[in-house]
């Protein structure tokens, strides 16, 4: 089966979850409730969403140093996206994807991703996300049946 | 782009050393290759912000790492903290946050970071020379030592600044090297008078501008007609970086590295050009405070941290004043200003007029303002920008003269200046 379209790999690992999609950037700090997961942002378009346990696909942060405090505080409370997929490096979710393997063996996969394969993503759909930063579109039935 | 490492590098993140270098190394060479450096550098200074006390998974990283025996091979000092030490039980912070906001500072300092405790350490003895390469965490400490000093360092965030302080090695990135220094946004002051720019509150309404107009970018001020002081410049970097993202600006014939306009942007050209006049000043000073009427419940001023120098200043403007029982007076600032504030016998001024001067912490940064302060007049662009937002309280930016005039009165009020009429 042929990807739909490969990342480039800022943290690497293995993922499979509904994505929830944005174009506008987040800023962690009060922007995610690091409790339970929620977008708190009330300016947000995903305001109300629960981004815990999902692939969060966002083109950057912003807030920089408390973006990656909150992040990892989440990480500890088993409340933080699944994966991240950007339209770039953010360096500030790669911190704290990286800190969160260095504590708790558990980095968050960040992959990131040309524009053009960016713009490609919808809410709601189920992803498929490789070590080597393959993405694929699997089908919702197909999901529900593993 | 594989990254380069050293014998030195790789003996650190192997275990030649304590297993907290490791851990420390380890993070440092993974976002090296997230960003794409060739190598890593030498670091001879770094300024630390994550003993800033944000949540449980925090304070567990900083005990690990001296669990596991880490500990700064640089000089390193520590940014204001969550908690005045000394004095916060004079302030409804709550016990269970104080109780963890010290366990955090007490890691810190058990790495060996001094506890100076302020967003101002270029005002202290670890203030680095031009062209020293250091890993400086705070947005307006950046600001400063990057622009005003000529020092080197990238935006360190918090967890990473302390992993540059124990390894004496960052990746080779960003502001660190000379061609990403260059000036990219030109913003030209156009017929402001100098009245204008002689008035403190000129320069975080310029920050302000200068923020929103260049993002991340490095701006460029071209056409100031005065040399601005020390303070002045601190208030402009503190704006700018956070109204924008702004971790090195330049001001042609001023700043070390803009000998002129040519020189500043490295014989390219500016990517963008702003005009700034008269008009875009005053519209961005009067947007600057989301309160309205003249109602005040606390003058907050010492973000950053109060300098001597603004000490002199304000214990000259409040001499035989005494501020109204209704209205606060806060100044925030560190024990070394503190400690040189009262050797120059300038602390029984403030005592006479009522002020409170609180240590190391700030509002921003300590659980401290009681409920009913809910309208706050400061002279800073900084606090002007997150307390609406952080402390979801209304402010009045205005300059020291009206935060002394305000207090006395016990409302709101405003000089008779280019910014009001």
């Amino acid at each position: 089966m042929e990807p739909m379209m490969v990342g480039r790999v800022v943290v690497a690992g293995e993922v499979r979850g509904h994505v929830l999609v944005s174009l506008e950037p987040i800023s962690f700090w009060g922007g995610y409730d690091q409790a339970t997961g929620e977008i708190i942002d009330r300016r947000h378009p995903l305001t109300g969403q629960m981004a815990a346990g999902k692939i969060l696909a966002i083109p950057y942060t912003r807030g920089s140093s408390t973006t990656t405090a909150v992040l990892l505080e989440s990480v500890k409370e088993g409340k933080s996206p699944a994966a991240i997929l950007t339209s770039g490096v953010d360096r500030f979710l790669a911190l704290a994807s990286i800190v969160a393997d260095e504590m708790y063996a558990r980095p968050i996969p960040i992959l990131a991703l040309e524009p053009g394969d960016f713009l490609k993503l919808h809410s709601g759909q189920v992803l498929r996300i490789t070590l080597d930063g393959r993405i694929f579109f699997v089908d919702a039935d197909d999901h529900l049946k593993d | 782009m594989t990254l380069d490492l050293t014998r030195e590098d790789r003996n650190m993140l192997e275990g030649g050393y304590d297993p907290g270098v490791a851990m420390a190394m380890s993070i440092i060479t993974r976002m090296a290759e997230v960003s794409g450096a060739a190598c890593l550098i030498d670091i001879s200074a770094a300024h630390i912000d994550s003993a800033l006390f944000m949540g449980d998974a925090t304070l567990e990283f900083a005990e690990r790492l001296v669990e596991l025996g880490a500990k700064v091979r640089v000089p390193t000092s520590l940014n204001v903290s969550g908690l005045d030490e000394a004095g916060w039980r004079e302030w409804p912070v709550p016990e269970a946050y104080a109780e963890k906001a010290l366990r955090q500072m007490a890691a810190y300092q058990r790495m060996g970071c001094t506890p100076t405790w302020t967003c101002a350490p270029y005002q202290t003895e670890f203030r680095p020379q031009f062209g020293q390469q250091i890993a400086w965490g705070e947005s307006n400490a950046i600001a400063f030592v990057n622009s005003v000093v000529g020092a080197r360092t990238e935006r360190y965030p918090d967890l990473l600044d302390i992993c540059a302080a124990i390894t004496g090695r960052v990746p080779a990135i960003g502001l660190h090297l000379l061609e990403n220094r260059r000036g990219q946004i030109l913003l030209r002051l156009e017929h402001v008078p100098r009245s204008m720019q002689d008035s403190s509150i000129f320069y975080p309404v310029l920050g302000t501008i200068m923020g929103r107009a260049a993002g991340e970018r490095v701006p460029v001020v071209d056409g100031l007609d005065i040399t601005p002081n020390e303070d002045q410049l601190k208030a402009l970097g503190a704006a700018a970086a956070s109204a924008g993202g702004v971790a090195l600006y330049h001001l042609v014939g001023l700043t070390p590295e803009a000998p002129s306009l040519q020189a500043v942007f490295q014989g390219l050209l500016p990517e963008e050009e702003v005009k700034i006049n008269e008009d875009l000043l005053v519209t961005t000073y009067r947007g600057l405070s989301s309160a309205s009427g003249n109602r005040l419940d606390m003058v907050a001023v010492g973000c950053p941290h109060f300098s001597l120098a603004e000490f002199q200043q304000l214990v000259s403007i409040i001499k035989g004043k005494r501020r109204h029982p209704d209205v606060q007076f806060l100044v925030t600032t560190n024990r070394f200003m503190v400690g040189k504030a009262w050797e120059a016998g300038y602390l029984d001024a403030l005592h006479e007029f009522g002020a409170r001067v609180s240590l190391d912490a700030c509002i921003l940064t300590s659980p401290m303002l009681p409920p009913e302060i809910q309208v706050i007049l400061t002279n800073s662009g900084k606090y002007t920008y997150y307390t609406p937002g952080l402390l979801n309280r209304q402010v009045f930016l205005g300059s020291l003269e009206e935060c002394v005039d305000s207090a006395v009165e016990g409302r709101l009020v405003r000089e008779d200046s280019v910014w009001n009429r």
